[in-house]
């Protein structure tokens, strides 16, 4: 016999609210950074020695943004998951456990929207 | 069975094996180095989001973040964040191959644990290779 309800048996979210969405999100994330941190390298690599001007003009290019903006949005998420679970797992203080998993969240939001804003300032020629 | 001994108060229990009691092993260590890459490159992050920051700001502050990336610290960060990020590339594929049920055999996990390490220092080494040859660190 099971004292779950039958609508919490359907919804499968458990006593955390959000299911395997965890799970799932980190392993759809690093799928997508498979070709995108390949991809990347690539462009750091052609970008050795660019000037200024040089590596404005090669991020300004739609072909370099899009999966730049790919890149960070993926990236940036993966790392919040990733770092969650090191903190979770780590930090066995209930008080700076939840600072840390705070600082987590709003650092790595903080920088992905620095980098986010960067590149499109650069694409939008501000 | 008899209480343990006794100090201040506490009884003392005897603790489960910890990490330091077993010998190191190719799945735990590739294990633990897979979440320390990962931390390396989230502390790598912020360089990238210098760099990306200080391109959209103008030259003098892209030449500021250049200069550092070409000095020693700089060079260190980037060999670091470089050797972290293939591997954890490379790792995180043999995990995407566990998640869908593969490579569980023992031989299977150390051949592709070697292959990972392998082919990450083969990685590394290529692309510091390409920079050198561009150029971008004079040796």
């Amino acid at each position: 016999m099971s004292l779950r309800t039958p609508l919490g048996k359907v919804r499968g979210l458990g006593s955390a609210k959000d299911g395997t969405s965890h799970f799932w999100v980190q392993r759809v994330t690093a799928v997508a950074l498979v070709p995108l941190i390949i991809w990347f390298i690539y462009t750091l690599l052609s970008l050795v020695g660019a000037s200024y001007e040089d590596a404005r003009a090669a991020l300004a290019a739609p072909g370099v943004a899009v999966p730049m903006l790919l890149l960070l949005a993926a990236g940036f998420y993966h790392l919040k998951l990733g770092l969650q679970v090191v903190i979770e797992d780590y930090v066995s203080n209930d008080g700076l456990r939840i600072v840390g998993l705070i600082v987590n969240n709003l650092g790595c939001a903080a920088l992905g929207i620095a980098c986010v804003y960067s590149v499109l300032k650069i694409g939008f020629g501000g | 069975m008899a209480e343990p001994a006794k100090a201040g108060g506490k009884p003392q229990r005897p603790l489960s094996p910890h990490l330091s009691i077993y010998k190191p092993q190719i799945s735990s260590t590739l294990s633990i180095l897979h979440r320390a890459s990962g931390v390396v490159i989230g502390v790598g992050s912020l360089m990238l989001t210098c760099w990306l920051v200080a391109l959209a700001t103008g030259p003098e502050a892209f030449d500021a973040v250049q200069a550092f990336l070409a000095g020693p610290v700089g060079l260190i960060i980037m060999l670091g964040f470089t050797a972290a990020v293939n591997y954890h590339m490379l790792n995180g594929i043999r995990h995407l191959g566990w998640d869908i049920g593969r490579g569980y055999e023992l031989s299977t996990m150390t051949r592709t644990g070697v292959l990972v390490v392998l082919g990450a220092a083969v990685l590394t080494g290529l692309e510091w290779a390409c920079v050198i040859a561009m150029g971008g660190v004079s040796l």
